[in-house]
């Protein structure tokens, strides 16, 4: 969707504010909310970035990081049903009328060795490539022109550009929330743009944009090949 | 938390403890399980495995081969894998390229090598202005490149998760692997500085 998270290019938002010996955790609930959105074993179909994406254009910019994952995680769980509405309040308002309370413990040493375990492990987004991949590194691509509604990851910056296959790296699994459930992997590359083909004559001098593509996103392009910055080994 | 900052149900840490204590009471996971997972974000994944992977790269020829031809397993030949890093890519800067990485929808980062993101890479201001103007942000950032050297950002949109293999800094000749680690900051490997900056980039 063409959502206010979709951000690149934007102009507005001013320096970039950085903190010195930043925490990792700012409060105890960012360490617990993190710890409980990568450990809790409830598949919601879709992820959780459409249900950020989808929250109104003032409310994502007012909600901090984790508040914005804090709001993901109860209405995905609440979506699929792992979680009831009625007792999230009720319980949300248990908590509110005794700020001291804190949940009770319950220790499982075999649920945190599988929960360090399945952190720990390796599950490649590759899949099997089920055809060829249409496009060669080198080869000059159009982006398409589309603003779904639905989740994407095309940014809108980079949406009727053109630009260079950079990489080719296997075939990936379509986010973008028109696949299907039997929509099969596409071939993603990394398609490269001169910043001018971006930004217009005014544009930084020397730079350029790598940006990773699903083969859905792209046209070929039948125009002269671009003179990029040559590459250098 | 203070008292007297008053407390309702719009609450981040309210809402949080409500969810804990509800996903542990019908046993999704477990209290001790979340405790480890704060601690092993908070303390041992983080900057220091990529400085690493960097200072390998820069002292065994052949490991930077493997590192740039296939990052994830270069990477989980040194023990660090899982979350976000299913798919590592590393850029190298070299002479002519410097690279940057950004997600401009979210927060893509790799967890593995470099821990959970800093706030600043998160934030608007970075994931909309370095995508248009990176060199304005380098000079933020402390750093000017000559007009000469390519400024190349890569914005991570699908489950790749790109590191910056950062240039090895000057006069680095005697120092052993365990050494040029601590050379390599965050900051570099993210693309926003270079190797053996200051050490208020340091992670």
């Amino acid at each position: 969707m063409d959502g206010i998270h979709d951000m690149g290019g934007m102009h507005g938002f001013g320096p970039i504010e950085r903190e010195e010996e930043e925490p990792i955790f700012h409060a105890e609930w960012e360490g617990r909310l993190f710890a409980l959105a990568v450990s809790t074993p409830v598949h919601v179909p879709g992820g959780f970035r459409p249900l950020i994406e989808s929250l109104p254009p003032q409310r994502y910019l007012e909600s901090t990081y984790y508040e914005k994952w804090l709001h993901a995680r109860i209405e995905g769980l609440i979506a699929v049903g792992a979680l009831d509405r009625a007792e999230v309040e009720a319980r949300i308002a248990d908590y509110t009328a005794d700020p001291d309370a804190r949940p009770p413990r319950r220790d499982d040493p075999a649920c945190t060795a599988r929960t360090l375990e399945r952190l720990r492990t390796h599950r490649s987004p590759l899949r099997p490539a089920p055809t060829e991949p249409a496009f060669a590194v080198g080869d000059t691509v159009c982006v398409k022109v589309m603003h779904p509604t639905g989740h994407t990851r095309l940014p809108r910056y980079v949406r009727g550009k053109r630009g260079a296959i950079e990489r080719f790296y296997g075939f990936q699994a379509l986010q973008d929330a028109d696949a299907g459930p039997d929509e099969p992997p596409q071939a993603v590359y990394a398609v490269r743009f001169a910043a001018t083909q971006l930004w217009g004559a005014d544009a930084e001098e020397n730079g350029s944009l790598c940006i990773d593509m699903w083969e859905s996103y792209l046209s070929p392009s039948e125009e002269t090949p671009i003179q990029a910055t040559p590459r250098k080994e | 938390m203070a008292h007297n900052h008053g407390h309702s149900a719009d609450d981040p840490a309210i809402r949080t403890r409500a969810l804990e204590d509800l996903l542990v009471e019908k046993g999704l996971v477990s209290t001790d399980a979340l405790d480890a997972v704060v601690q092993a974000y908070e303390q041992d994944i983080g900057p220091m495995n990529g400085a690493r992977v960097v200072a390998r790269a820069w002292t065994d020829p052949a490991y930077r081969q493997r590192l740039l031809s296939d990052g994830t397993a270069a990477v989980a030949e040194m023990g660090y894998s899982g979350a976000q890093g299913a798919e590592i890519v590393v850029l190298e800067n070299t002479p002519q390229v410097h690279n940057i990485v950004v997600c401009t929808l979210c927060s893509c980062y790799p967890w593995p090598v470099l821990g959970l993101p800093p706030a600043w890479y998160k934030s608007y201001a970075y994931r909309a202005r370095v995508v248009r103007e990176p060199r304005a942000v380098l000079a933020e950032f402390g750093l000017e490149l000559p007009a000469a050297v390519e400024v190349k950002v890569w914005d991570s949109t699908s489950d790749i998760r790109y590191m910056v293999l950062p240039l090895r800094p000057p006069h680095t000749k005697g120092l052993d692997a365990e050494a040029l680690a601590t050379l390599v900051t965050r900051d570099s490997m993210i693309g926003v500085g270079l190797a053996g900056g200051p050490p208020a980039t340091a992670a």
